[in-house]
């Protein structure tokens, strides 16, 4: 019997890990990573010839749920087409029983392995803004994504950035609908398979701090508004993902989510607040400080209304204009005109030393 | 649609150890064997400090003990791993022997079992030695190693009475024949190895990886007692997250 060093045993640990996906038209080349619900590998869709991510859930999917769920998501994000949105592609399942989707492959890293690689806070800002868009977008067609944190934004090599798994997305009933939201038909629909899924039944809060696994848990505490944390599904709106993501802000800002791990509603509890953002960093400008500060708002109704609220302060900012989350006082307004009209300023005093040497050279 | 991720497909060997027909209980027996003397000869030697001579005699002994007095019969599934119970086992054994110290009254001369105590001596001389601390985790990793081991010689097996010799050696080249740390060959440098196309390689190692998660399974099912053992097993061995 010939004899497997440690490196041989875990590349065959790693063949037989693979999924068969055998009877569909995807052969799986290697695992790109995995997560809490399921794993994700490179594969060759042998009739388009092109390479996709399949992702495979970890589990079998006794009562069909799953497969419903993840149907579900398609189907969604097929109606959110957007560039920071990723398509999905297909959904099937294993000869045994667990469930894939098939999806665009997504080059790039997550935007939580982005802390610590030298971009400056205007890039992460940027990217930041993006999405807030992509998320600004899927509010207008009334759809909410309920599980937004930096583990479910990839960001490509060229800033792309696309905003990940809709598997736990609401469809927002058609009286908090907006004008450019999907169909009555497509939202009937929609929202007959929730009640039909695991998502109305569910609890919300998972087992595990950190991540969102195992399919019967729907969100991240570190990231989920205290709402959500509750289990007052009844309150759940575009508000609640602005809180996901004033938390993703201040996880850009600060490196760490503001209630560590254990999330706003456990942290409610013994009336504890986060640490404020400039407490850590005196660098972090007051204006972005208090953005993150009201997205993150307790009480609902302090919060922005939406994901296009936030992002249109995010881009006042970084365009050097006033944001509605922060009253400035004179010197902090002068402060933000004279760097935002930084070159004019410069112009015109290097004209006016000019016009006095000038004068002065004359006048002797 | 199956609702198993796992198929049963083989009756366990721990069940089989205590039937009541001698045939099957020396099936049973020769199974177990085959996947536990590797790791219970290299923990003796480690774990207890043995000289190579006197860790031949203890494995020989601790398996003919279990044979004779049937005592993987008492494994309560339940309350633990058949690893766990078997390494438990393990060390009452050597504990008593050290106590009476009659280790050649115990017939330890005598050898019942073929097994390769070279080879393993050779593969403790290549191998770094286990930290103090983690001896645990070694028996479990050279119990992984055991059973990927025999996996293999099953697949290789099966491959060539299937006449998939090709399936086989880009199986093994792709995945075994890199050094260590090395990168796996890519599918298109196989390709033009082998003369094929990468369409018929991406194929073959597919039906490959199949075959031989198959015979993975086939082996873990006989090496645990019951489906739920068998599921964690499997979710540990390959790396799929526990339910």
């Amino acid at each position: 019997m010939r004899w497997l060093s440690d490196n041989a045993v875990d590349r065959l640990r790693q063949e037989a890990d693979l999924p068969d996906l055998g009877g569909s038209k995807y052969l799986v080349l290697h695992k790109l990573g995995s997560g809490g619900m399921g794993t994700v590998y490179l594969a060759q869709d042998v009739d388009l010839g092109r390479k996709v991510a399949v992702k495979v859930m970890n589990i079998a999917d006794q009562s069909g749920a799953l497969a419903s769920r993840m149907m579900r998501e398609a189907r969604i994000v097929a109606l959110l087409e957007h560039p920071s949105i990723v398509p999905i592609h297909d959904v099937g399942t294993l000869e045994d029983g667990r469930v894939f989707y098939a999806m665009k492959l997504v080059q790039g890293g997550r935007l939580d392995q982005r802390l610590g690689d030298g971009s400056s806070l205007y890039d992460m800002l940027r990217i930041f803004q993006k999405v807030c868009e992509a998320v600004a977008f899927a509010h207008a067609r009334g759809v909410i994504h309920r599980d937004l944190k930096p583990e479910n934004v990839m960001v490509g090599p060229f800033g792309e950035v696309l905003v990940m798994d809709w598997g736990v997305a609401k469809v927002l009933s058609a009286g908090d609908a907006k004008e450019e939201s999907i169909s009555d038909g497509e939202r009937s629909e929609l929202k007959a398979l929730e009640d039909a899924d695991l998502i109305a039944t569910l609890p919300l809060v998972q087992a595990q701090p950190g991540d969102t696994s195992g399919g019967t848990v729907i969100g991240t505490p570190a990231y989920m508004p205290p709402e959500q944390a509750s289990g007052q599904t009844e309150l759940l709106d575009e508000r609640s993902d602005v809180f996901s993501l004033g938390a993703i802000l201040y996880f850009l800002l600060t490196s760490d989510p503001p209630y560590g791990s254990r999330g706003a509603a456990e942290a409610g509890k013994s009336a504890e607040h986060p640490v404020h953002p400039r407490q850590i960093d005196r660098k972090i400008p007051k204006a972005v400080e208090a953005i993150c500060l009201k997205a993150m708002s307790e009480r609902r109704q302090d919060r922005y209304a939406n994901a296009a609220e936030i992002a249109g302060d995010v881009v006042r900012f970084l365009d050097g204009n006033p944001v509605s989350a922060y009253r400035e006082n004179v010197f902090e307004k002068a402060g933000r005109w004279l760097n935002k009209n930084r070159f004019i300023v410069l112009l015109i005093l290097a004209y006016l030393i000019m016009r006095l040497i000038v004068f002065f050279s004359v006048g002797r | 649609m199956g609702e198993d991720r796992f198929p049963v497909t083989r009756l366990s060997a721990i069940v089989a150890a205590s039937s009541s027909n001698q045939e099957e209980r020396s099936r049973a027996f020769e199974v177990l064997v085959s996947a536990y003397w590797m790791p219970v000869y290299k923990y003796v030697r480690i774990k207890w400090n043995k000289p190579s001579e006197d860790a031949r005699d203890l494995t020989q002994g601790f398996f003919a003990q279990a044979i004779e007095k049937n005592f993987f019969a008492r494994f309560d599934p339940s309350k633990a791993k058949f690893r766990t119970f078997l390494r438990t086992c393990l060390d009452g054994f050597v504990a008593n022997e050290n106590k009476a110290a009659a280790r050649k009254k115990r017939g330890g001369d005598a050898t019942i079992l073929s097994l390769d105590f070279d080879g393993a001596e050779e593969q403790l001389r290549i191998a770094a030695p286990p930290a103090p601390d983690s001896i645990d985790e070694y028996f479990d990793r050279e119990w992984a190693r055991s059973v990927f081991s025999l996996a293999l010689e099953g697949f290789r097996g099966e491959m060539i009475s299937a006449g998939k010799e090709t399936h086989l050696r880009l199986f093994e080249r792709h995945v075994l024949d890199a050094e260590d740390g090395a990168p796996k060959p890519s599918y298109k440098a196989l390709a033009t190895d082998f003369k094929l196309s990468t369409t018929d390689v991406t194929n073959y190692l597919a039906t490959a990886r199949r075959e031989f998660r198959r015979i993975v399974l086939e082996k873990l099912r006989e090496l645990t007692a019951t489906d739920d053992e068998f599921r964690r097993e499997a979710r540990a061995l390959l790396g799929v997250d526990p339910q």
